[in-house]
């Protein structure tokens, strides 16, 4: 991100068809053909994905995102494993088992534990809920745009289903010591684990990129169907 | 990229950089734009190397150390596999060999065979490695799974005296080796395997003419 006030003169000019783009897996320039919903548009060359018309894309989005917010909250306050062995109970969270590597001396790998399975997922679940939030407006403002150029980090980042495949081979070693209890934030992941990813199966960024402001307002073709005429003075 | 035009990775736009620019910023979305990802092979091969160092004390030192009443005893991730083999237990062992000892090397091998083929300009299996790029993209972070083993087993086994569990040396060079082939994966710019064969053609045409 350039950190230098905005001049116009280091800013691209986009072309005159918007449909027109280069695959970011092999920069073959092809135009993207409407389809029907549920239909993808693949790179003839390298076989990526393109695109995929989602229906109702935003409000499907939405309020899986609501629901993932509070399966998110959930999840991180009320305890995800017990232990119960010799009289004597243990609980701990997710922060705790980090908080627990810290106090062990990785630091270093309690905070990379903390920011994948916390810190990642709750970017991502804000994100998405700024993302959608922003476009109920008429005019989607550049925020929008910002946070939904920054989501494809934060799901990068954000391994809570291998966290939970983690806690499981966990829990099949421990089970030969003691008692082990699941708590209720453990079903609150499987929950969200099933939620993100449906999330990210009918949620389409083109969408959302077709009706955002531009960052740069001047450059921004004029948008069909609204009376948006910021365009050009 | 003969055309002169840029793609965005933040939204996919197509854009034309400003004359005389030689690097542009997003007219949508803010973004800086480079023809390629900058010095791609470079950091590619950085991380690379960096993980491959790592990757050796990672399987050699403990990640867990475990304090009975009858002394202590450390395992590395493969001891970790093994005392995981069982008869109701063995899928997991198998799910974790994979995840902490496959997967790394595999993320490796594969990325060090796309630096070279790129590198000295390959023009075959352009698909197939394009493919194999992205399988390593997807498959990439299931190796912090013995990560996060490793948290809750700690967390949890804290009975003193009786038992508890300390987290080894090898943790932090295991968790290294994953971020690095992340990072790695990330720098590296999959268009550069479909360059020499464009470049190619190209030259091609040019003769043709």
């Amino acid at each position: 991100m350039s950190s230098q006030p905005h001049h116009h003169s280091d800013c691209n000019r986009p072309l005159a068809d918007a449909s027109v783009i280069a695959c970011l897996d092999c920069d073959l320039l092809q135009r993207i053909p409407e389809v029907p919903d549920g239909a993808s548009v693949r790179c003839p060359r390298c076989d990526k994905e393109l695109w995929r018309h989602k229906p109702d894309s935003l409000n499907r989005t939405f309020a899986m995102t609501l629901a993932a917010l509070v399966l998110y909250i959930i999840a991180n306050s009320v305890p995800m494993l017990g232990l119960h062995a010799a009289g004597r109970e243990a609980f701990t969270t997710v922060v705790g088992g980090a908080h627990q590597l810290w106090l062990d001396g990785q630091q270093i790998v309690s905070v990379l534990v903390l920011f994948a399975a916390v810190i990642s997922p709750a970017l991502q679940i804000l994100f998405l809920l700024l993302i959608v939030l922003g476009c109920q407006l008429k005019c989607p403002p550049a925020w929008v745009g910002m946070f939904l150029r920054h989501l494809h980090f934060t799901r990068t980042w954000s391994m809570i289903e291998v966290m939970l495949l983690g806690v499981l081979v966990a829990l099949t070693k421990i089970a030969d010591y003691a008692t082990v209890i699941l708590g209720t934030a453990l079903f609150a992941l499987f929950a969200l684990v099933v939620l993100l990813a449906a999330i990210q199966s009918c949620f389409d960024p083109r969408e959302v990129w077709q009706r955002v402001a531009w960052a740069e307002p001047d450059a921004q073709p004029p948008v069909a169907g609204t009376e948006f005429s910021k365009a050009k003075p | 990229m003969e055309q002169g035009l840029q793609s965005c990775h933040g939204c996919g736009l197509l854009s034309r950089p400003a004359s005389g620019a030689p690097e542009g910023r997003c007219p949508r979305c803010d973004e800086d734009l480079v023809f390629r990802k900058p010095d791609s092979l470079q950091r590619t091969l950085a991380y690379l190397v960096a993980a491959a160092a790592c990757y050796v004390p990672a399987n050699l030192l403990p990640v867990l150390t475990t304090t009975t009443a009858g002394g202590s005893e450390s395992d590395t991730i493969m001891q970790g596999v093994v005392l995981l083999w069982s008869p109701t237990g063995w899928p997991l062992s198998l799910i974790v060999l994979f995840a902490s000892i496959m997967i790394p090397s595999a993320k490796i091998l594969t990325l060090g065979y796309l630096l070279i083929t790129v590198k000295r300009g390959s023009i075959k299996n352009n698909a197939q490695r394009v493919r194999l790029y992205r399988m390593v993209e997807i498959i990439g972070r299931w190796s912090m799974v013995d990560v996060f083993v490793d948290t809750f087993t700690v967390s949890l086994i804290q009975l003193q005296p009786l038992m508890s569990v300390e987290p080894g040396p090898g943790l932090l060079f295991f968790a290294a080796v994953v971020v690095l082939t992340m990072l790695a994966v990330e720098s590296f710019d999959p268009r550069l395997i479909w360059d020499s064969a464009d470049a190619k053609e190209v030259q091609r045409e040019v003769q043709h003419a």
